[in-house]
């Protein structure tokens, strides 16, 4: 099977297939001898060449990274087949646009209400956790839709706080 | 010995003080808060309380819910840790009403220690070297008199202060004014206490401190030193003993020092004079920790000795086990603070829920921590999760197992500041020893000095490419886009019907 992976914005073709209990793997078309074993869960040992790797998965709220040793990525896995990710692969920042929360806290101030008119990179809203606030940023230049939080409000790292269109 | 201890703390220093109890054969009682009841040190206590809300001043700091859970369970003492009211000479006091044994220094020497002027004064008669300028609060005027007596720059300093609140660089006569009554304003709001005293500025000064231990017979030793200069914004990175510029004769001169000052204030139990000291190893006191220091272990291994068990011994009324001469340091010791901190977000505080962890382990490695895999860092409180701590005979032993063991300890599900300690351990300044107070803010400044890869990175790209798409199809069910299930914080077990019939389905194409 062949998945699409981007890694930090660049993209890869993965061929991925079994043969008698080996994997046959090609990235971007060239074939690569690998060999990998699920150790717990995130976290697989990948022998390819020899050379040994302890790789971990880690997932956030809003996103997914690969440690390869002391190095991390950000990695977007596409299945090509998956309709689900047919949908999201258009993604990019047309449309309506989520603002999450990257960590529980609290809501200390709504700095653009629905209706105003931001630029990418203009603040929403602050949150504050561990006695320190973090202003949220709009990602693209367009109008605040909605806020679906009032100012005091707790909330969890994930949730929808404001969706700019 | 107790036979009953209250652990008026929560954290890596609450689980730290329990071991120790168990060791002792002392029963331990934790307390905890609305967001603590998952957390690791009620899990290790024998007894374990609910005493609150998260907000600390309704339960940590909340003296009558602490005293009231401290005689429910019938406790001989009470261990405050470090931070909440471990300095509250107004708690140690409500303890001795209470008769319960705190387990510290009497209030009396607290009250003395507690404001920065009034220490001042007394340490001054005791002989203890100061930094140039004032003992107590002045006017303007006599400010301006005393900066010009000493010599530009100076600073200024809230008597009530800590954690850089209040403080004003001034290298210009001419912004003395402002940065006064700015500095006075400030302590006013964070202190209910606007006095303002002045000193010299020591350029590019080392932050070094003496721990000292007294009993309650008179005996007081000091435990070598600890070099405390790797800080950001005033809050310590990490610590190591000894310090790479103290020679025996300075560790003697700041040893004898420390305990005239401990001595001079009455001081029982353990507690740590902090000096600043310029390049030309000149010292002088800064103030006096009157607790536990975060930073303890690494004079534990570089003294062989357990700070809290001899918190303990002496609390209880026994004398120090030990002479002055018979103390020994031996090897380097290095303490890393593992903070729930973002280094790609100017370390912006990163609580959650922890997914992942992988812990080091092997020669001359100790962690002291507070965390676990599968528990939520509450947003109320301190980011210090844990403290990784290396020991070896020589300092660059010390320096070479920590990064061994850092490149072994992962943290996944919330940020840390574990790669921080990878370029500071790497940085030719920190193993030549040469380190002020101002070097971790020009590392971090200075965006050249990444660490050099031992493989290429490229390879490395490779590498998670293709572990993404074995991922994708041994363990799925976490496997999900980044658009997909993402509110969902803990990745679902793969079925493993629906794994093989994938795999099956796989096979057949």
């Amino acid at each position: 099977m062949t998945y699409e992976i981007s890694i930090d914005g660049k993209s890869y073709r993965l061929d991925l297939n079994k043969e008698d209990g080996r994997w046959k793997c090609a990235l971007d078309g060239e074939p690569v001898e690998v060999d990998a074993v699920i150790a717990r869960p995130n976290v697989m040992s990948v022998i390819i060449g020899g050379q040994a790797f302890e790789v971990k998965r880690e997932r956030t709220a809003t996103d997914m990274h690969f440690w390869v040793k002391s190095a991390r990525f950000a990695v977007d896995v596409r299945d090509p087949r998956s309709l689900r990710s047919r949908r999201a692969k258009g993604g990019g920042v047309e449309g309506p646009q989520k603002l999450l929360a990257p960590m529980p806290g609290k809501i200390v101030r709504i700095i653009s209400a629905a209706g105003t008119e931001v630029e990418a990179g203009h603040g929403v809203l602050v949150i504050e956790a561990m006695k320190m606030q973090n202003e949220l940023k709009s990602p693209k230049k367009g109008t605040v839709k909605q806020i679906l939080v009032a100012e005091g409000a707790s909330v969890a790292a994930g949730e929808v706080l404001a969706i700019v269109e | 010995m107790f036979k009953k201890v209250l652990i008026a703390n929560r954290g890596e220093i609450a689980v730290r003080v329990i071991r120790a109890c168990r060791e002792l054969g002392v029963r331990s009682v934790a307390v905890y808060s609305d967001v603590d009841r998952a957390s690791l040190h009620v899990r290790k206590a024998d007894e374990a309380y609910h005493i609150g809300p998260a907000t600390a001043s309704e339960s940590y700091l909340n003296i009558g819910k602490i005293l009231g859970v401290a005689k429910l369970a019938g406790v001989d003492a009470i261990h405050p840790g470090y931070g909440f009211l471990s300095e509250n000479p107004t708690f140690a006091r409500a303890c001795a009403d209470a008769g319960i044994k705190f387990i510290g220094p009497p209030p009396t020497a607290m009250e003395m220690m507690g404001s920065k002027t009034r220490a001042r004064q007394h340490m001054e008669k005791a002989g203890v070297p100061f930094v140039p300028g004032s003992t107590r609060g002045m006017e303007f005027e006599q400010t301006r008199e005393t900066a010009e007596k000493i010599g530009y720059p100076v600073m200024l300093k809230a008597a009530a202060g800590g954690g850089g609140k209040g403080m004003r660089l001034v290298r210009d006569p001419k912004d003395l004014k402002s940065s006064f009554e700015a500095a006075r304003s400030e302590a006013e709001r964070s202190f209910s206490d606007s006095e303002v005293y002045i000193e010299k500025y020591i350029e590019n000064p080392r932050h070094i401190e003496v721990q000292v231990f007294a009993d309650e017979h008179g005996n007081c030793v000091y435990l070598g030193e600890r070099e405390c200069s790797v800080q950001r914004r005033h809050q310590k990175v990490l610590e190591e003993s000894p310090s790479p510029i103290v020679t025996p004769e300075m560790r003697r001169q700041m040893g004898e020092i420390a305990v005239q000052a401990a001595q001079a204030c009455g001081y029982t139990n353990a507690g740590t004079i902090e000096f600043i000291a310029d390049q030309n190893r000149n010292f002088y006191f800064l103030e006096m920790n009157t607790r536990l220091q975060v930073e303890h272990p690494v004079t534990e291994l570089v003294t062989g000795l357990d700070l809290v068990h001899l918190q303990f011994h002496v609390a209880c009324g026994e004398k120090l086990p030990f002479a002055q001469d018979d103390v020994q340091l031996r090897g380097h010791a290095i303490e890393c603070r593992i903070y729930a901190e973002d280094p790609d977000n100017n370390y912006f505080p990163s609580p959650g829920k922890i997914t992942l962890l992988l812990l080091p382990s092997g020669p001359g490695i100790r962690r002291d921590s507070g965390m676990y895999e599968g528990w939520s860092v509450p947003i109320d409180y301190d980011p210090l999760l844990a403290k990784l701590i290396g020991y070896g005979a020589s300092r660059e032993e010390a320096i070479s197992r920590l990064q061994r063991a850092l490149y072994e300890y992962f943290v996944g599900g919330i940020k840390t500041n574990i790669s921080l300690f990878r370029r500071i351990l790497a940085h030719p300044d920190f193993r030549a020893g040469k380190l002020d107070t101002g070097f971790l803010d020009r590392l971090l400044a200075d965006s050249s000095n990444k660490i050099a890869d031992d493989e290429r990175h490229e390879d490395k790209v490779r590498v998670a490419a293709i572990a993404a798409g074995l991922f994708a199809v041994l363990e799925p069910a976490a496997a999900a886009t980044s658009n997909g299930n993402a509110a969902e914080s803990t990745p679902a077990k793969p079925s493993e019907w629906k794994q093989s019939g994938r795999i099956e389905a796989l096979r057949s194409r």
